[in-house]
């Protein structure tokens, strides 16, 4: 932002939606981390702690779209200032399906903390979650430092997670040809790690929606996604 | 950079969101001098046909001048001299040889305040076609004058008082007797300096709803104070500041990302 207003609650009607934003992104962030701490330490305590605070992340986001609502009516906000207003709701909704998406994690931890471990699978979701964090951190201080080229970053960052979760997807359905017993917690686990890739998808919106609010111009470049377990099959006897 | 510079890299701005129809009002390098004070630099413009276009700048900017320029209202003023070209459909309205009373009759101009004549409804309106040679047999001028009535949304509201004075109109109602006024006379262009103003919300409303309709028949140039009115009625804005024009393209880019950082000041309400 270059200049005050020369209403001076104008900047402050702003700086307020500005400031639930990285609140809720605050929260989001935490929720990332502590569902991929809870599923790996099996801890369900605090799998139980991260489901009660999404209540927190929702409650913002309504608040949100009420500031948004009472500025555009005040206000009648033009340019930079009208694209700020309206990605809000849309950053803010990004964050709150995340959240969603932590909070489905903590559910399924409950249920896998009681199943025998597969393989390295926890660990790399673990890793997954700290890129999707990352990612989700540098997205908000693009939004706040009205950072382009640090929104465009985090936009092609989500290569990398989705192919992570290819490399999961392939090596949860083995485990599941190999032992039936393993299906289910198999199962919440691929869910977990499709999840963590949604989550991705969900910062690049919003990386997206930095980029129009700093440069006015509607992401046209086709992303790169590299999500190919849409049309993944795998032989029964490549298994063995 | 030089203030030449600056302006020459405005009109490339305006070359790039040059309108595809062939402008109706060509601007070129217009000045504009109040005695010694120049109030217009340079100004290159080109008005899309039919559409509205509007001009926006905070007080003393230069953008009334502009529009003062375009029918030659400017002349009134002894101190005032205009140089550069302005054709309107092909003719440079500068020109030695251009009867001032014909143009204006092809530019027809709506004020801030509603000034009608202190004459009945009917004579407001059938004024311009008698002064004009318009006026035709009574059958033909009641016809005319009920047609433009009609075209300007007021016909509903005065059929049943023709005979009373303009004068005891409502403000809003004024206001829609001078646009009937400025359109029987069938110009090729209305330009209106501030129409809503002095208007209360609902006569605004009309107005603007008038502005969208008359687009299909007149070419139209509106100076308005209220961002959001440009945003609504106009299908180009041009931005002017200190006397340059600083930004001129389609309304939606200027109000959502526009180009220039004195616009952008400027239309969110920031010191610029």
């Amino acid at each position: 932002m270059t200049q005050e207003h020369i209403v001076k609650s104008f900047d402050e009607d702003l700086k307020h939606i500005e400031t639930l934003i990285i609140e809720m992104g605050g929260f989001v962030e935490k929720h990332i981390s502590e569902s991929a701490t809870a599923l790996a330490r099996r801890d369900t305590e605090l799998a139980a702690f991260i489901i009660k605070g999404d209540k927190r992340i929702d409650a913002l986001e309504a608040e949100v779209d009420q500031a948004v609502v009472r500025i555009l009516a005040q206000r009648q906000p033009m340019a930079q200032d009208l694209r700020a207003v309206v990605v809000a709701p849309k950053i803010a909704s990004n964050l709150e399906r995340i959240g969603d998406y932590a909070k489905n994690i903590a559910k399924r931890t409950s249920v896998l903390a009681k199943a025998q471990p597969i393989g390295s699978s926890a660990a790399t979701i673990k890793r997954m979650c700290v890129m999707v964090q990352d990612m989700v951190k540098d997205v908000l201080e693009a939004y706040v430092s009205r950072n382009e080229a640090m929104a465009d970053d985090v936009r092609r960052r989500d290569e990398e997670v989705d192919q992570m979760h290819n490399t999961l997807f392939r090596e949860l359905l083995t485990y599941m040809m190999e032992d039936p017993r393993a299906i289910s917690p198999c199962m919440h686990l691929l869910f977990i790690s499709k999840n963590v890739e949604r989550m991705g998808d969900h910062t690049t919106s919003i990386a997206e929606q930095v980029h129009y609010m700093v440069s006015g111009e509607i992401f046209d470049e086709e992303r790169p996604k590299s999500d190919t377990t849409s049309t993944t099959f795998i032989e029964p006897d490549a298994a063995e | 950079m030089s203030a030449y510079a600056l302006q020459e890299a405005d009109n490339e701005v305006m070359a790039a969101a040059k309108p595809e129809t062939e402008p109706l009002i060509a601007a070129r390098n217009v000045n504009v001098f109040y005695g010694d004070k120049q109030a217009l630099f340079d100004i290159c413009l080109d008005v899309p046909e039919k559409q509205v276009t509007s001009l926006i700048g905070p007080s003393g900017c230069g953008k009334t001048t502009f529009l003062r320029c375009l029918n030659r209202m400017n002349d009134l003023i002894d101190i005032c001299r205009v140089t550069g070209d302005i054709t309107i459909g092909g003719k440079n309205i500068y020109d030695p040889d251009v009867d001032v009373v014909a143009l204006r009759a092809q530019v027809g101009m709506v004020f801030q305040k509603p000034n009608p004549f202190p004459k009945s409804i009917f004579e407001n309106v059938a004024y311009g076609l008698r002064i004009n040679g318009l006026a035709g047999s009574k059958g033909e001028l009641k016809d005319s004058v009920e047609r433009s009535l009609k075209q300007a949304g007021l016909i509903d509201e005065v059929y049943d008082r023709l005979e009373a004075p303009g004068t005891s109109l409502s403000g809003g109602q004024q206001q829609r007797l001078c646009i009937a006024r400025a359109i029987a006379v069938e110009p090729k262009v209305i330009l209106m300096d501030e129409p809503c103003s002095a208007l209360d919300p609902i006569a605004t409303a009309r107005i603007e709803e008038l502005i969208d309709t008359l687009r299909e028949k007149f070419t139209i140039i509106i100076v308005t104070h209220s961002m959001q009115q440009a945003a609504r009625v106009s299908q180009q804005t041009a931005f002017f500041h200190l006397g340059y024009l600083v930004e001129y393209g389609a309304t939606d880019t200027i109000f959502t990302a526009p180009s220039d950082e004195r616009t952008e000041s400027y239309i969110t309400g920031r010191i610029g």
